[in-house]
């Protein structure tokens, strides 16, 4: 991060002198945010599938609705919490919270504003991909400790799918810390500023030759995109939850809080990908309108319209595609993305290298 | 330290087990209480045996202890997506014992609510299918459209859903004014909605890579299983009694018989019969439009309604084109006013059972879509 910056934490700690202060409400800030963001895109879900469906959704709880995610969040709250008695009660009690623990862990290095990201890391890029595997995990975990056929497919499922969209997903990553330079999450954003012609998407700041190399960064905001619904099993790829072949997939023997946990965490990982996007190909919270509404406080606004823009593209998808089969996933996989993913990185070595 | 044993082996020796899941009887793709028993090594489908009989309701031990018309209402309830279907052999064999001759307002209307309810079904088979792919905005698109239908059956029978309409002689009532004007209306509209059906399901991509040589049932195992409906018709067959054996007034109409062509895959697979169920809705929505050019505006409909239904000794086997199939009712009189025996051939039933020679080899996820494809009534198959 540059050293010129005062960010939220120096400020924090200098106000209040002591570093406790700052570091709790820098680690809480993600948190409420995340509570926050969970009902607005439960609600979004909600409304949006009802427009795409010509229904009109919740209209009784509350004006248009907007109090039903609270009410489904107590009502998940209210339910009985069930372990089945042939389930590995240790496993199964541990799986929720540590699907929700390596959602929440990928937050600390997501930067929010120039000014503001909880843990401004060197390595923030690496560390947000490896504590996203991490998912992986708590869906083993939780399918195998169900010991339940249905939970077991999906979490096998899970695991290969997660498995093969990552290697797509972390060439489409490496090439853009080829054109960025550095792993550092707010590096990225800062090399990004600008007019919108100096997002990655459009192969970042540079001369106008930089028209030869757009194509392939168009093809790589793609590429990640694909790739990043696979990862957090949105349809077309959610074949592990897949309803009509395994009733809920890993999370079929799971009720009231454990399974909000496990729903929490979905939409908390829908919300890191799209963050990554935005941060990766779309100037994180850049202004697109150069220094016009720019700012640690606009930053903010800018950052989370173009998060919240691609968690809608998410569910878009959703209620639209139908989904895909399980080897057909990953031949899409291994077939297609990963061949175009090593193509268009081979490209954009070759225009670094030279330019 | 010991020294290091060689183990002989060969991998085809090596013995995987295999695992046995069991599908249903709740499950949210077996179409009602169906049961499955599906042995699987790794996700690859080896055996199923589908256990039926969940929803076993005495139907034919019921209707020996029912007069003639109390019977109708069992009648509907086999195959209550497409009660109208049910009714109309039912009452085509009880009034062919009895000799009666309906008149002709009653057969048009009998066509055209059969039709309607042909489109009512096949939207229905055409919206679990896609639901089953994963493809949940069409599946309310259809329903959405079969409430027009349904809206319209309400307005003459009383019921959205199990009608007693068709009645021996005659209908239960006649239709309602702006009968015509409606239904011309909702045959607009169901066309419309095929078109957006087509581009946003049928030729979608993912889809077609999901259904396309899926499930594929070659004609002579059609044959040999007594396959009917768009289950033999998407297989090639071009078996449709409404043009084989001309029942009611349906020759009178001009239509064609759709058959499966291979068009995205091979002949007989899941996406063939599922375009035959697509491309029926379109010929069902021209014989409507004929039927209302044709029908008489003048006549009771209750006219011919006999005051007992009684018929002879005898016996007879009717049988009228289901939307899902050949729909036969064997009828046994002994001269009183409650049948012998009824028995039924359900279409569902007999459909059902090409399920586990198509399916064997296939994924698990394929498994699915092959009995979303073959589009079973759990009420039919159990009776």
């Amino acid at each position: 991060m540059g050293q010129h910056i005062i960010t939220l934490y120096d400020w924090l700690a200098k106000l209040s002198n002591s570093d406790l202060i700052a570091v709790i409400v820098v680690a809480v800030l993600p948190l409420i945010f995340l509570v926050v963001y969970a009902l607005v895109a439960i609600l979004g879900e909600l409304k949006i599938s009802a427009f795409i469906q010509e229904r009109l959704g919740p209209m009784r709880t509350g004006p248009w609705g907007i109090i039903q995610p609270v009410a489904e969040v107590v009502k998940l709250l209210q339910k009985e919490d069930i372990t089945p008695e042939p389930a590995n009660k240790t496993l199964f009690n541990l799986a929720p919270f540590l699907m929700f623990t390596a959602a929440y862990a990928g937050f600390a290095v997501i930067p929010f504003s120039s000014h503001f990201v909880p843990a401004g890391i060197n390595l923030g890029l690496f560390y947000i991909f490896a504590i996203g595997s991490l998912a992986v995990i708590g869906i083993v975990m939780g399918g195998w400790a169900s010991n339940n056929k249905y939970s077991l497919l999906g979490a096998l499922r899970s695991v290969s799918q997660i498995v093969s969209y990552e290697i797509p997903a972390a060439i489409v990553i490496l090439t853009v810390v080829v054109l960025a330079n550095s792993m550092n999450l707010q590096v990225i954003n800062e090399k990004q500023s600008g007019w919108f012609w100096n997002w990655f998407v459009f192969g970042g700041p540079g001369s106008a030759w930089k028209i030869l190399v757009i194509p392939f960064t168009v093809v790589m905001m793609l590429l990640y995109l694909v790739a990043s619904l696979a990862e957090t099993n949105r349809t077309p790829f959610d074949i592990p939850e897949g309803e009509s072949e395994l009733v809920a997939g890993y999370h079929t023997e799971y009720s009231g809080m454990k399974f909000a946990m496990f729903f929490f965490a979905e939409y908390a990982n829908m919300f890191i990908v799209a963050a990554l996007v935005t941060i990766l190909f779309f100037g994180g919270w850049n202004s697109p309108f150069g220094s016009f509404m720019s700012g640690p406080f606009w930053g903010v606004f800018w950052f989370i319209i173009k998060s919240f823009f691609f968690v809608f593209v998410q569910i878009w998808l959703r209620w639209t595609l139908p989904r895909l089969r399980v080897d057909q996933l990953m031949g899409v996989s291994w077939k297609f993305m990963v061949p175009i993913a090593f193509v268009c990185f081979f490209a954009v070595g070759i225009w670094v290298m030279f330019m | 330290m010991g020294e290091l044993k060689k183990v002989d082996f060969e991998y085809s020796q090596l013995n995987s087990e295999r695992m046995r899941l069991n599908v249903g009887p709740q499950h949210p793709s077996t179409h009602g209480v169906l049961r499955l028993e599906v042995e699987l090594d790794g996700e690859i489908v080896t055996e199923v045996v589908p256990h039926i009989g969940y929803l076993h309701r005495c139907f034919e031990k019921h209707c020996e202890n029912m007069t003639y018309p109390q019977v109708i209402p069992y009648v509907d309830r086999m195959d209550y997506i497409c009660s109208m279907n049910n009714e109309l052999p039912y009452v085509m064999g009880v009034e062919k014992m009895l000799g009666i001759e309906v008149p002709e307002k009653v057969e048009y209307i009998r066509v055209i609510f059969s039709e309607l309810n042909r489109i009512a079904n096949h939207q229905i088979a055409i919206a679990t299918f896609g639901l089953d792919a994963g493809a949940f905005t069409p599946f309310l698109y259809l329903f959405r459209d079969r409430e027009f239908i349904l809206t319209i059956f309400e307005k003459a029978s009383g019921g959205r859903l199990l009608y007693n309409y068709f009645w021996v002689g005659g209908l239960a009532h006649d239709v309602h004014p702006t009968f015509k004007e409606d239904i011309r209306w909702i045959v607009k509209r169901v066309k419309e909605t095929n078109k957006e059906i087509a581009d946003l399901l049928l030729y979608n991509k993912i889809f077609i890579e999901r259904t396309a040589n899926v499930g594929i049932l070659p004609a002579d195992v059609a044959i040999n299983y007594g396959c009917s409906g768009p289950v033999a018709r998407g297989s090639g067959l071009p078996f449709d009694l409404r043009k084989d054996a001309p029942y009611s007034i349906y020759d009178r109409f001009d239509f064609n018989v759709v058959t499966g062509r291979g068009e995205v895959g091979t002949v007989g697979d899941c996406w063939d019969r599922n375009i035959v169920r697509f491309h029926e809705i379109e010929e069902s929505c021209r014989i409507i439009e004929q039927a209302l050019e044709q029908m008489p505006d003048e006549g009771d409909v209750r006219e011919k309604l006999p005051k007992k239904i009684r018929p002879p000794q005898g016996e007879i086997y009717s049988k009228a084109e289901n939307p899902k199939g050949e729909l036969g009712f064997y009828i046994v009189s002994n001269g009183k006013d409650k049948p012998e025996r009824v028995k039924g051939r359900g279409t569902s039933f007999v459909n059902l059972s090409v399920l586990p020679e198509i399916s064997k080899g296939y994924l698990f996820a394929d498994l699915i879509m092959i009995l979303g494809s073959i589009d079973i009534v759990l009420g039919e198959v159990d009776r």
